[in-house]
């Protein structure tokens, strides 16, 4: 009926009179009621609780979900997504998004207050730690954090953030009732991630490259242990051969830690990929149910298990779950059988793949790229973030099942960068599945380690690992420049000395390229974000620039660092002998390398032999081979190399 | 010269004898109360601390027995020896050589970080930085250190400043930044640097063979404080100015600056100096190694004859007595009296190198062995020792 009534008639005198010559009286008592009843229906209307709006998502780009934590009572899932600089929130139960939260750029680690009244999310790219409350569902707070804060964990008892800094290798301690950074601890070199004892009297932190070493020697890295009373570091664990420890997680009862980690054999030539491992999957176990550290293998005979990455235990300690991020996979561990094993063991066992059948007891599938791995507070369910899904897997820990794949409402377009992608970061192309392209270039950097890759014999053309930040225009590929271009880089090479197994078609190697052509530079740290440079740097260029030695004696042309090092990425592309060949190189000759973000990529030269930017003169260049640099005093030397880390 | 006036009327003298006797009466109530407080503090500065010397050598596990420094680290004790980093923990000697990852095994300075509890060690062989137990080692090849051979090392806040034989570096240990001074940018004139002393706001260098260099924190500027004398082994301007220009240490404390050099030792106020020479002070030598002030008036000096304590007025030595050898301690009181107090041990030698405090505690590196004073409760009093002497003479 409609709301509005028809009154023909108006009362023209006399609003008694309307009685008389206007409406019915009859009839105007039905119209009251029936407007009256309306009124009611519409106050009912009113009173009804407004349906539910769908939250604003962006849209466009992909997600890449990357870690994982859930709010105290389990029911809500904050999921920190990499590429779209965001923290999206998810009805456990469901699997709806609920929320984005904007924050930093590049964001990585994630840990929630004891009251669940805050998130603090490291933003990798920004050098911050967005403060997030949990109430509002936004950022309420930015605080400084040391050059790519990755990890992070809170001590809050002393009100103290710790923040991993992955480019300074060290924790930042953050007082967070001044929000200032009040100390920086020593890790290891590119120290990540970071877990707090259940106690909260000790934070562990592991690190992704190995510590600098002498050159040709075994990796090494540590657990670095910190204590939370006196806010220093205490304790290294060593990890004697492993280069690449990841997540790290200790048991609830605090007497067993769990680190995920890559143990390389660098040392030997690829070739022998197919007699045996270039990588071993492998854990560090530490803590009072072990006594030492001990070392054990994940992968099997002749099925590796890529990449292990995040790392939880079960609140009962009964199993330990690991994604495997190479293997598009979960490996759970049956914990009692793990400690009887090593108990029954005397001699250490990493290196035995057989060993892993006393303790795994499933490997669980879930999407591509799976990374943090997160259990409900009952340890019932586990969360894995795919990270190049844009999902996330939920487990059913009694079953070792997959019971749900929540979607974050990522794009469905999968475009040729997100392929290239999953091709970089998974192990299927090799043989038994042992590594992928991420296992050298973890997150698509470097790995700190030299290889000898080709089968011309032991020790012969050693070559550094590079970074892959900005390629495009660097061609060509290769330590010696042999390889023209990227898809010979990525293509037939790769088969026949890396995976030697399965080659990438020649879509997938299209995908490929394109995904590495579009790595771009991480911030520089040492550039001022106007381009100003300080007075060291200005006298570095200089040097850097110069075309006469302190003599006033010519510098030959090609001898003359902006010859070789020239263009907007510092290579002329071409391939020269600078005096840097060893004795066990094929050929003096290498391709000029690009020194973009070089501050980063240590060690240097072709081989990795110069563990400094300094030791490439001051031990490398005796004959002024490689830039005059020998009439440089230190300090001089010293303003060089101050100006090279900003390129 | 001086010639005694007699008793004259002079007309000025009437004119302002008013004001005079006011002034007169003002200067004797000042003269009484600075007397007054001279005594007070000649009571408190009577006692002369007494130790009980324990001694370690290689026989009970120092590295070596020629010490060159020695740090305290709360419960622990590290040594710069000859032959490697000796740290004594729970009574037990761990050492760090090369093997190790110790930059050489020569190790000649020691700093502590109180932000990070990490150690810097400056050796023959570079810098080192040990931290829980892992050795980060920094050279004038792999790093931009600017010179191995590293005599000083101290920490304030995020920087780490060496003295090296070519001139002075600091990290920045956050951005991994090194920055030299030399003569190219500094006062100095002469590059080898012998000590450093982070103070406050301030960088002490001694620099041997070019005097005191002061940075100051915040101008970022640099002060240079040198011998009036020139290089001669003369003091004809005595305090002056810096004692000499061959500088071996330098504390700044209660805004005194305390200098050692191998020719007598100075302390600055900011306005006065105060020269101390063997000659005229109870310095047992005027070759010293180093030299700590405790506050504005007491400082402790390790020369090559003994180690010395100075109180402001009085002076005591400790030290095997250098003909028998046996254990001596000497007093020196503002007179010059000297008394030898019966003691049962002594430092491991006298050649001492340099101190660190434990508590009441002192820890002394000799060149024959590592010492640990333990403070005795019972302290010598000066005025009783000397009070007693005089005694004895009148009789």
């Amino acid at each position: 009926m409609s709301a509005r009534l028809n009154l023909r008639r108006r009362p023209t005198s006399h609003p008694s009179k309307a009685r008389e010559v206007g409406i019915p009286h009859s009839s105007f008592r039905r119209l009251a009621k029936l407007a009256g009843i309306f009124a009611v229906v519409l106050l009912v209307i009113a009173a009804r609780p407004a349906p539910k709006q769908s939250p604003i998502l962006p849209k466009g780009r992909y997600l890449s979900p990357i870690e994982i934590t859930l709010s105290p009572d389990g029911r809500l899932l904050y999921v920190v997504c990499q590429d779209s600089d965001e923290v999206r929130v998810v009805d456990a139960a469901s699997g709806e998004v609920t929320k984005s939260i904007p924050v930093g750029h590049i964001p990585r680690g994630i840990v929630l207050s004891s009251d669940g009244s805050r998130l603090y999310v490291t933003n990798a790219w920004s050098d911050t730690v967005s403060v997030i409350d949990t109430n509002l569902l936004e950022v309420v707070q930015t605080l400084p954090a040391g050059p790519e804060p990755s990890g992070v964990v809170l001590d809050s008892k002393r009100n103290a953030l710790y923040v991993a800094n992955r480019l300074s290798s060290d924790v930042s301690l953050i007082d967070l009732k001044t929000g200032e950074e009040t100390k920086r601890l020593l890790a290891g070199r590119g120290a990540s991630y970071l877990t707090l004892s259940a106690d909260g009297k000790q934070i562990f932190c592991t690190h992704i490259y190995p510590n600098p070493g002498a050159f040709r020697t075994e990796p090494n890295s540590e657990i670095t242990v910190i204590d939370t009373t006196s806010q220093t570091v205490v304790d290294r664990k060593s990890l004697h051969n492993v280069a690449g420890v990841f997540h790290v997680a200790v048991s609830a009862d605090g007497r067993l830690g769990v680190a995920a980690q890559l143990k390389p054999k660098n040392l030997i030539p690829l070739a022998h990929v197919e007699h045996g491992w270039a990588f071993t999957d492998s854990l560090t176990l530490f803590g009072q149910d072990v006594g030492s550290v001990v070392q054990i293998p994940l992968d099997e005979l002749d099925r590796y298990y890529a990449m292990p990455w995040g790392v939880a235990i079960a609140p009962d300690k009964s199993e330990i779950f690991l994604s495997t991020a190479g293997s598009q996979s979960v490996t759970v561990i049956d914990v009692p059988q793990l400690l009887k094993t090593i108990r029954s063991r005397r001699k250490p066992f990493v290196n035995d793949l057989s060993a892993s059948a006393d303790y795994v007891c499933a490997r669980i599938p879930v999407g591509r790229n799976p990374r943090g791995a997160t259990l409900s507070p009952d340890g019932k369910r586990l969360y894995v973030a795919n990270r190049l899904d844009d999902t996330i897997s939920v487990i059913d820990t009694t079953s070792a099942k997959v019971l749900s794949t929540m979607d974050l409402g990522g794009p469905k377009n999968v475009d040729a960068l997100r392929r290239g992608e999953r091709l970089f970061y998974t192990a299927d192309f090799a043989f038994q599945g042992q590594f992928g392209c991420s296992n050298c270039h973890i997150d698509s950097t470097i790995d700190g380690l030299q290889w000898d890759l080709e089968p011309d014999g032991f020790g012969r053309d050693i070559v550094d690992n590079r970074s892959l930040e900005n390629l495009a225009g660097t061609e060509p590929f290769k330590w010696n420049g042999g390889n023209p271009d990227m898809p010979t880089e990525c293509g037939p090479r790769t088969e026949k000395f890396f995976f030697r197994s399965q080659s990438f078609t020649q879509q997938q190697l299209t995908d490929l390229v394109t995904f590495v052509y579009a790595l771009p530079y991480r911030p520089n740290r040492y550039r001022a974000s106007n381009g100003d440079l300080t007075p060291a740097q200005e006298r570095g260029k200089t040097i850097f620039e110069r075309t006469k030695s302190k003599s006033g004696d010519a510098i030959p042309e090609t001898n003359q660092c902006t010859y070789c090092h020239s263009g907007p990425k510092y290579t002329n592309q071409k391939q020269i002998d600078v005096g840097s060949g060893k004795a066990t190189d094929r050929s003096p000759i290498i391709d000029v390398p690009q020194l973009s973000n070089v501050a980063y990529s240590a060690p240097y030269l072709h081989d990795g032999s110069a563990r400094s930017l300094e030791e490439i003169w001051t031990v490398f260049n005796p004959k002024d081979t490689h830039g005059v640099t020998n009439d440089l005093t230190k300090d001089e030397l010293n303003d060089l190399i101050e100006y090279l880390k900003t390129l | 010269m001086k010639t005694k006036s007699k008793h004259v009327h002079h007309p000025e003298r009437s004119r302002f004898s008013g004001r005079a006797k006011e002034l007169a009466s003002a200067a004797k109530k000042l003269l009484l109360a600075l007397a007054v407080l001279t005594f007070a503090s000649l009571a408190t500065a009577q006692d002369m601390p007494m130790f009980r010397w324990e001694n370690f050598t290689t026989t009970n596990g120092l590295p070596d027995n020629h010490v060159y420094c020695v740090l305290v680290d709360g419960k622990r004790i590290w040594a710069g020896t000859d032959n490697g980093l000796g740290l004594y923990e729970n009574s037990m000697w761990r050492v760090f050589r090369p093997a190790d990852g110790l930059a050489h095994q020569a190790v000649l300075s020691l700093a502590l970080d109180p932000h990070t509890g990490d150690i810097w060690a400056g050796t023959m062989g570079g810098l080192s930085r040990l931290s829980a137990g892992r050795i980060d080692t920094f050279t004038q090849l792999n790093s931009g250190l600017s010179n191995d051979i590293v005599y000083g090392v101290g920490v304030q806040g995020d920087f780490v400043w060496t003295a090296t034989a070519a001139g002075a570096s600091r990290l920045n240990t956050r951005t991994g930044q090194w920055s030299l001074f030399n003569n190219r940018n500094t006062p100095m004139y002469e590059i080898w640097t012998y000590s450093v002393s982070p103070a406050e706001d301030k960088v002490y260098y001694a620099v041997w063979g070019g005097g005191v260099l002061e940075f100051d924190q915040k101008t970022e500027r640099w002060k240079d404080y040198n011998d009036p004398d020139g290089e001669t082994e003369m003091v004809v301007m005595k305090d002056q100015g810096l004692i000499h220009e061959i500088t071996t240490s330098v504390s700044y404390v209660d805004k005194i600056v305390w200098i050692a050099t191998y020719f007598g030792a100075s302390r600055y106020d900011g306005r006065y100096w105060h020269n101390f020479l063997q000659k005229d002070s109870g310095l047992p030598s005027n070759f010293i190694s180093q030299i700590r002030g405790v506050d504005a008036n007491r400082a402790w000096f390790s020369t090559d004859k003994g180690l010395a304590y100075y109180d402001g007025t009085n002076w005591a030595v400790y030290r095997p007595a250098l003909d028998t050898h046996k254990p001596e301690m000497l007093l020196r009181d503002v007179a010059g009296a000297i008394k030898k107090i019966p003691v049962q041990s002594a430092p491991a030698h006298n050649y001492i190198l340099g101190v660190d405090f434990q508590g009441d505690d002192i820890w002394v590196a000799t060149a024959k062995g590592l010492s640990h004073g333990i403070r005795q409760k019972n302290s010598v009093a000066i005025a009783g020792v000397f009070s007693t002497e005089k005694a004895k003479g009148k009789k």
